[in-house]
């Protein structure tokens, strides 16, 4: 069946039909085009097709489109301001040498913004434990860590903006 | 996926009125987190999802000040129990279980109640709910039930639940004073698995501190359900836990056990695991003990 939902969609009101049994994922990717959020194992295994709702990361893979309705969703997309410059956490992943093939990338990173949105000075530990359901193949994980320490200092000591928070 | 109608009830009673209208066409569902795979897979097809996340009773994590029960809905999420300070003081070994159920991701939507009635051998969360002596709420279009969580599996996957009744919540009773529990999920590796075995230990002792008065040794993955090593547990009750002692038990439990081969791992190698970290959970229960003192 298809119903109407609305949500805030990186900071901007969104209304759509869907069908009840999409994924958020697909909604994302194959109805709205916005292809940053990637699928890999569309199990809740790889955490590719992480996205932020409501604050917390998920697995848009797992999560049905229909219980996106109301809620306040951040993909990859919504992060870079609009004249470009990029978030704290993106421009960190390539200082740091976080990013090889990328197709982790989008999905490492939301995970990591969920953390430091909640917990803007977290450590080792906890960069670790938030990125634990976030699989990569390429870097052996070390320069992400270090990417995302990087960047929470630069969050932290940063004022912040609507992005931010 | 097959395409399926999505309802959302506010309530149990329109929750059992929808199941009661599509009956076994429909499928309960709480986070999603299995019955998503399940139904990609095509390894359930129901034409009907009957949502629980609008039922706002089902979500409720409470401490009741007057009995010192643990009220857990069952639909707290796995996030809901790991931040919960209250948690972390007074029941670690939920702590320890939830915090390794699958990733971040995963249990900012997955719940309690949807990892006990999915009733996989290896369900974290069903050993410190067992080791606590939980009871099971059960609700239904015929009223209400309880029974132990312990009692709560049947086999893989399967459950008591009858159709169209739903889990509702977990009532922990009070612990006594002088208690530690812990809990390890041990495998492979420490991120995104299920576990070669899971072990749980609750020790209480006497005023004294010298007398176990309660032991609880929990298994998960050591057979077909969630199990507990009732005569490890005798093993310890009414004595002055010492390390000696935790390894009777341990190799009781290894006994009791009815580990297997699987592809994750061979029955001799959980065999040992059971033995050494039953004496471990033990001895970190002591740990908690004299430090919470």
């Amino acid at each position: 069946m298809s119903r109407n939902i609305s949500f805030i969609l990186n900071g901007e009101q969104v209304s759509c039909e869907i069908m009840e049994h999409w994924t958020l994922l697909h909604l994302l990717r194959e109805e709205m085009g916005l292809t940053g959020t990637k699928e890999g194992c569309g199990n809740g295994e790889c955490g590719a097709c992480t996205v932020i709702v409501d604050r917390l990361a998920v697995n848009s893979c797992l999560f049905l489109a229909v219980d996106a309705d109301g809620t306040t969703i951040e993909t990859i997309e919504g992060l870079a301001s609009e004249d470009g410059s990029l978030h704290p956490l993106q421009q960190s992943f390539i200082d740091n040498g976080g990013i090889q093939c990328g197709f982790c990338t989008p999905g490492m990173i939301m995970s990591a913004k969920a953390l430091l949105d909640e917990n803007p000075h977290a450590g080792r530990r906890e960069i670790q434990h938030a990125l634990e359901g976030n699989i990569c193949r390429c870097t052996g994980y070390i320069q992400i860590f270090e990417s995302v320490e990087a960047a929470a200092k630069s969050v932290s000591g940063h004022k912040g903006g609507e992005n931010d928070r | 996926m097959k395409p399926f109608t999505y309802l959302s009830p506010e309530s149990l009673e329109q929750a059992f009125e929808m199941y009661g209208r599509h009956g076994d066409s429909a499928k309960y569902m709480g986070g999603g987190t299995d019955v998503i795979v399940k139904l990609k897979d095509g390894w359930m097809s129901p034409e009907v999802i009957i949502s629980l996340k609008k039922i706002k009773q089902l979500s409720m994590l409470n401490m009741d000040e007057t009995t010192g029960e643990l009220v857990i809905g069952a639909m707290v999420t796995h996030s809901m129990l790991e931040k919960s300070e209250m948690i972390t003081k007074n029941y670690p070994i939920i702590h320890d279980a939830v915090s390794k159920i699958g990733s971040v991701q995963i249990r900012n939507v997955g719940t309690i109640g949807g990892n006990l009635v999915n009733a996989v051998p290896s369900a974290d969360g069903a050993i410190p709910m067992i080791a606590l002596d939980g009871t099971a709420v059960i609700q239904g279009p015929d009223g209400k039930r309880k029974l132990m969580v312990k009692d709560l599996f049947l086999e893989p996957h399967k459950t008591v639940l009858k159709p169209g009744e739903i889990l509702t919540k977990i009532i922990i009773p009070p612990c006594s004073p002088n208690t530690g529990s812990a809990y390890i999920k041990f495998g492979r590796r420490a991120a995104m698995e299920l576990p070669l075995i899971g072990i749980g230990v609750l020790i209480s002792l006497d005023d004294s501190k010298k007398t176990c008065t309660k032991a609880r040794i929990c298994l998960g993955v050591a057979g077909p359900v969630p199990m507990r090593a009732y005569e490890a547990e005798k093993i310890l009750k009414g004595r002055q836990i010492t390390k000696e002692l935790l390894t009777q038990a341990g190799e009781k439990a290894c006994e009791e056990s009815k580990v297997r081969d699987s592809v994750r791992g061979k029955a001799w190698h959980r065999k040992e695991m059971i033995k050494v970290q039953v004496r471990r959970m033990g001895l970190k229960c002591l740990d908690i003990i004299q430090k919470n003192s």
